[in-house]
């Protein structure tokens, strides 16, 4: 007890004398700034020898695809399967023809959830072809579909290897980690480098993005089954082929299905992005209304986005409910219902092969949704409402939106862009270094160098500005949200589905709320990136408040403390970690729509990146700028997710701290 | 346990049947054998750290000694009961014996085969057919049905389908569970969960069955009846059992002999009777402390030699008979009660050395069994 509570006065100690180092640290750049403004300043250029670079390295390599015959071997045959699995399983969707397509999914759903998820299926798919966006939708779903096929056929047998080999686990976790944080645009350069752009590209991005999950969440369903299990089988002198075919595969049979619901989402959220690299599908019809501010048009295929995710999650993830063979509540239920089941399931599977035989019979027609079905739109309606915004909201939506801007992200700007670089990269590291350590100051330096030797800093400092006001506001709204849901049932009971939904829906349909209302701008960049990001930090923040022990909020209560006076001065700092986290997580989730906020006016990197993809010439300074955002994304992570792990260490030892109070 | 005590009287032959056999060949034969977990057990053979004791040995080399040099062998048909305490190395040491823990040191004889020299089919094949085991948590598969659990081993290597259920369903009735195979694991109680988990080992009539404490998990009344159960399928198939426990009672109970078990060691090794009335240690003298010598210890521990002017009408009882049993006769007639076996007086048993075992007197030393026979061979430790 002595020493832990030398230890604890050590530590407020030090904890004094941050803050400080902190204030210090404030005046001194201010100091600093105030000196060497606009001094040491590293404006934009359109065109610099780090863009020639990469213009002359991409047409290297292009030439040695050309002319080694190996490489374009390899990398041909590459595309050449995915491009081939691709129009496979579309030629297959468009040859089974719309009925055919909706009586089988129909049947699909019902067997998986029974008949709601089966109307679900049904009517879901039928909106899809009222819209008139049947053809996109194929389209993105054959994308979805045939790079799950892949990362499911790779990923699970590489789930199982990381479970069982500590080696492969080894090797394979960190460039898991590493893949993670990545934004998923970055995802796109190497792939355009090596197969240029179009459908196989957009398949194979969406592999390599979707597959992580398939071996993560595999690899924990294999290391979930009991280890009683498999020494009982082991016991009775199962070779290894036969406890994983007898054992672990069937008790993680649930998890894997999961893996593969994991896999579908992400595969979709994915796809509908790959329309930067000239994917096809419903993102085109997204794009194009982008271009030309068609904001109904946006709503019409976000719509069928959104009914397409919400389809194949709940299909699949009722089918690997369907899997649990553990749950015995489910065998009865099951077995009662047996007979009605039955019926409609063959009545279904009647209706599909009758579907089938139409389209062979009449190809032309099943091909195509007829016109006078295909007439269902929002676009009115929905200009309708952008209208009445504009005319009648927009003294309030462009006041706010000034406001912001002029108030806000502009002086930020101003700041940042008017700093000496080295002034910013000297506070970045010397906030890594108070708040994670030595380690992550070294980090968060380099990739900030490394910013500089992109030549990119100008535009890097609007994007950082962007993001940081993004970043602010979704923490606000967020520890708001997840506080009030921390505090009361009925508002987490409240929220729940739109945190459930925002987990379904890809990052592109976020962008449409934030359009309607503020027309495109740097600032509805950042609405549109708050949106999205403010979801999981309501998630983690209320987890976090609700984690807080028990025993010290009564302690708390015991001592008369008032409801707020328990959240100020118990929960609030004991869930620190998890607010830290929590804005580690924010402001990942910010810069992951950067990109996207530049097809919404957020300029700068986001912007380079898209124009890099489109224009052959712009190339460099695309993929610079790709670069220097992951760089930005590696510093700002550094800096914030040293807090909240340091932070989590704390907590481990107040709990013990605390348990130790209590046990004596 | 008054009941289970009775049991055990009644049913209780197996000093004569390990006699018999004792010029036999052990089913298993153990010989310094240990278990190291942790970084230093690649390169420990021989080395003098084997010298330390558990907490040095951990601090100097940050592994545990889970087994420390023990040796024992099993007789045909017994029951070989290892008890200690929790952390003893009791769930290590059985598993060493199919190598599902893989032994550092030392020696599994299994009839005169050496398993840590079996290649990994051979070892597949000593699990298939030889071994059985039946785990402390059942270790059911719960996407099977019961019977399908059952026949799990029988699967594995490779019998057809109709005769591994028809063997199955057999099982099912032996242990008690008609009616239940098309259940599934979680839809059965503890008890008759591990009634299954009974099936399953017998369903592939192994040589030796191995228990790890299968009966811990159990409410007390369960578990007596499924000690009763062992009991009753040892008499029945006449099955090598190596029991581990960490409940004395369940020990004496069940254990032809006992292997006393402490910080990895054997401790005392011996029949229930030996440990009851010769404690090694105060370690075991602590586990035998509460429990009633009657209940134990048999009257050939407290008899002496008759003398020519015993009457010769007193009522007579079998050298193995526990002392419980004699309590009413001894109490109700004021001879002193005649051992005899096979007709032959192997000695006489006064009133007073009963109530001594009753009141739980018995010094060690006052009581010695009679020198006619011991009451079996002693295992080596
Ligand atoms: N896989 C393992 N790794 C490291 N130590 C182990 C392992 N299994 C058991 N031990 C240690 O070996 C000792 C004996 O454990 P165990 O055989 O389970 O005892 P018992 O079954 O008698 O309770 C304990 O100190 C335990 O912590
Ligand atoms: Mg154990």
């Amino acid at each position: 007890m002595t020493a832990g509570t030398l230890a604890l006065r050590g530590r407020r100690a030090v904890a004094l004398s941050p803050r400080t180092t902190w204030l210090a640290l404030g005046a001194m750049s201010v100091a600093l700034y105030l000196v060497f403004r606009d001094q040491w300043i590293l404006p934009h250029e359109r065109d610099t020898a780090v863009f020639q670079a990469f213009n002359a390295a991409r047409d290297n390599i292009d030439e040695v695809k050309r002319t080694v015959p190996p490489v374009s071997l390899v990398l041909d045959a590459i595309r050449g399967t995915t491009d081939w699995l691709y129009t496979t399983i579309l030629g297959i969707l468009v040859g089974l023809g719309w009925p055919a397509v909706i009586a089988l999914s129909t049947f699909l759903g019902y067997a998986a959830g029974g008949w709601r998820t089966g109307l679900l299926a049904l009517s879901g798919l039928g909106v899809l072809g009222a819209l008139d966006l049947w053809d996109p939708s194929m389209k993105t779903l054959a994308v979805t579909l045939a790079a799950v096929l892949v990362s499911v056929a790779i990923g699970v047998p590489l789930g199982i290897l990381v479970a069982k080999s500590n080696r492969a686990r080894a090797v394979i976790t960190p460039i898991l980690d590493v893949l993670q944080i990545m934004p998923q645009y970055a995802y796109f350069i190497p792939f355009v480098v090596l197969f240029g752009i179009g459908a196989a590209s957009a398949v194979i991005v969406t592999f390599v993005y979707s597959m992580p999950a398939a071996i993560r969440i595999t690899a924990l369903g294999i290391r979930g089954v009991p280890a009683a299990s498999v020494e009982a089988a082991e016991s009775l002198g199962s070779t290894a082929g036969q406890v994983l075919r007898k054992v672990e595969l069937p008790l993680a049979r649930k998890t894997i299905g999961l893996a593969v619901n994991q896999t579908i989402m992400l595969a979709l959220s994915m796809v509908v992005i790959t329309v930067v690299i000239d994917g096809p599908g419903l993102g085109e019809n997204i794009i194009k209304a982008i271009q030309v501010l068609n904001v109904g048009a946006i709503f019409d295929a976000g719509l069928a986005i959104v009914i397409m995710a919400i389809i194949l999650d709940r299909v699949t993830e009722q089918a690997s409910l369907r899997l649990d063979s553990r749950s015995g509540a489910g065998r009865a239920g099951a077995a009662r219902r047996r007979l009605p089941r039955r019926l409609v399931l063959g009545g279904l599977a009647l209706a599909s092969l009758g579907a089938i035989g139409l389209s062979a019979i009449a190809p032309t027609w099943a091909g195509t949704v007829p016109e006078e079905f295909a007439s269902l739109t929002f676009r009115e309606p929905v200009n309708d409402l952008v209208d009445w915004i504009q005319a009648n909201l927009y003294f309030l939506t462009i006041g706010l939106k000034d406001a912001v801007t002029a108030g806000v992200i502009s002086p930020i700007e101003k700041v940042l862009r008017s700093s000496p670089f080295w002034l910013v990269i000297a506070i970045g590291g010397a906030m890594a270094a108070m708040l994670s350590g030595l380690r992550a100051a070294v980090i968060t330096v380099v990739a900030l160098a490394g910013i500089v030797g992109l030549q990119l800093w100008d535009h890097s400092m609007v994007t950082l500005a962007s993001v940081l006001v993004a970043t602010a506001i979704t923490l606000g709204i967020g520890a708001l949200i997840g506080i009030l849901a921390a505090s009361s049932d009925a508002v987490s009971r409240a929220v729940r589905p739109f945190l459930d939904a925002a987990q379904t829906l890809p990052a592109f349909v976020y962008l449409l709320p934030a359009l309607v209302l503020f027309s495109p701008s740097r600032f509805t960049a950042i609405v549109a990136a708050v949106i999205f990001a403010v979801p999981p930090v309501v998630r983690l923040v209320e987890t976090g408040i609700r984690l807080v022990p028990e025993t010290l909020i009564e302690a708390g209560r015991a001592s008369g403390a008032t409801r707020l006076q328990l959240l100020r001065k118990i929960q609030l700092p004991v869930a620190r970690p998890a607010l830290l986290l929590a804005t580690n997580q924010g402001i990942i989730m910010v810069l992951g729509m950067v990109v996207l906020g530049g097809l919404v006016g957020g300029g700068a990197l986001g912007f380079d990146v898209v124009s890099g993809f489109a224009q052959r010439r712009d190339f460099g300074l695309g993929l610079a700028a790709g670069i220097s955002m992951v760089l930005l994304g590696i510093a700002l992570d550094r800096i914030s997710q040293g807090a909240g792990r340091r932070r989590l260490e704390d907590l481990g030892e107040r709990a013990a701290k605390v348990q130790v109070h209590a046990t004596p | 346990m008054q009941t289970a005590q009775v049991d055990r009287a009644a049913t209780t032959t197996h000093d004569d049947r390990t006699a018999d056999r004792a010029t036999g060949q052990p089913t298993i034969s153990v010989r310094g054998l240990w278990k190291i977990f942790g970084p230093a057990e690649p390169k420990i053979a021989g080395s003098p750290l084997l010298e330390l004791t558990n907490a040095e040995f951990r601090l100097r080399t940050g592994s545990t000694i889970a087994v420390r040099d023990v040796s024992f062998d099993v007789s045909p048909g017994e029951v070989f009961v290892v008890m200690g305490l929790s952390g003893s190395g009791k769930s290590t040491l059985v598993r060493c014996l199919t190598r599902l823990i893989e032994p550092t040191l030392g020696q599994v004889l299994l009839d005169g085969e050496d398993i840590r020299a079996a290649d990994e089919q051979r070892l597949r094949e000593l699990r298939r057919r030889r071994f059985a085991m039946v785990f402390q948590h059942f270790g059911l598969l719960p996407h099977r049905r019961v019977i399908d659990n059952i026949a799990f081993g029988l699967e594995i290597r490779g019998e057809p389908k109709a005769s591994r259920l028809a063997r199955a369903d057999k099982m099912l009735s032996l242990v008690g569970l008609e009616g239940y195979g098309g259940q599934y694991p979680d839809q059965l109680s503890g008890g008759m969960q591990q009634r299954v988990g009974l099936a399953r080992a017998l369903a592939g009539d192994p040589e030796v069955m191995l228990f790890d404490e299968p009966f811990s998990a159990l409410d007390p009344l369960i578990r007596r009846e499924m000690q009763n159960e062992v009991l009753r399928l040892h008499h029945e198939v006449g099955k090598t059992m190596i029991f581990i426990t960490h409940d004395l009672a369940e020990a004496l109970k069940l254990g032809d002999h006992v292997v006393i078990m402490r910080n990895g060691q054997v401790v005392q090794a011996g029949s229930p009777q030996e440990l009851v009335a010769h404690p090694a240690d105060d370690y075991v003298a602590d586990f035998v402390r509460d429990v009633p010598k009657s209940h134990v210890l048999t009257l050939r521990w407290i008899m002496r030699d008759a003398r020519e002017d015993d009457p010769a009408d007193g009522p007579e009882f079998g050298p193995d008979t526990v002392i419980r049993t004699v309590i009413h006769a001894a109490a109700t007639s004021d001879k002193p009660i005649r051992v005899v076996e096979a007709g032959r007086l192997l000695g006489v048993v006064d009133r007073a050395h009963i109530l001594e075992a009753i009141a739980g007197h018995l010094e060690p030393g006052q009581v010695e069994p009679g020198r006619v026979e011991e009451p079996g061979p002693t295992p080596a430790t």
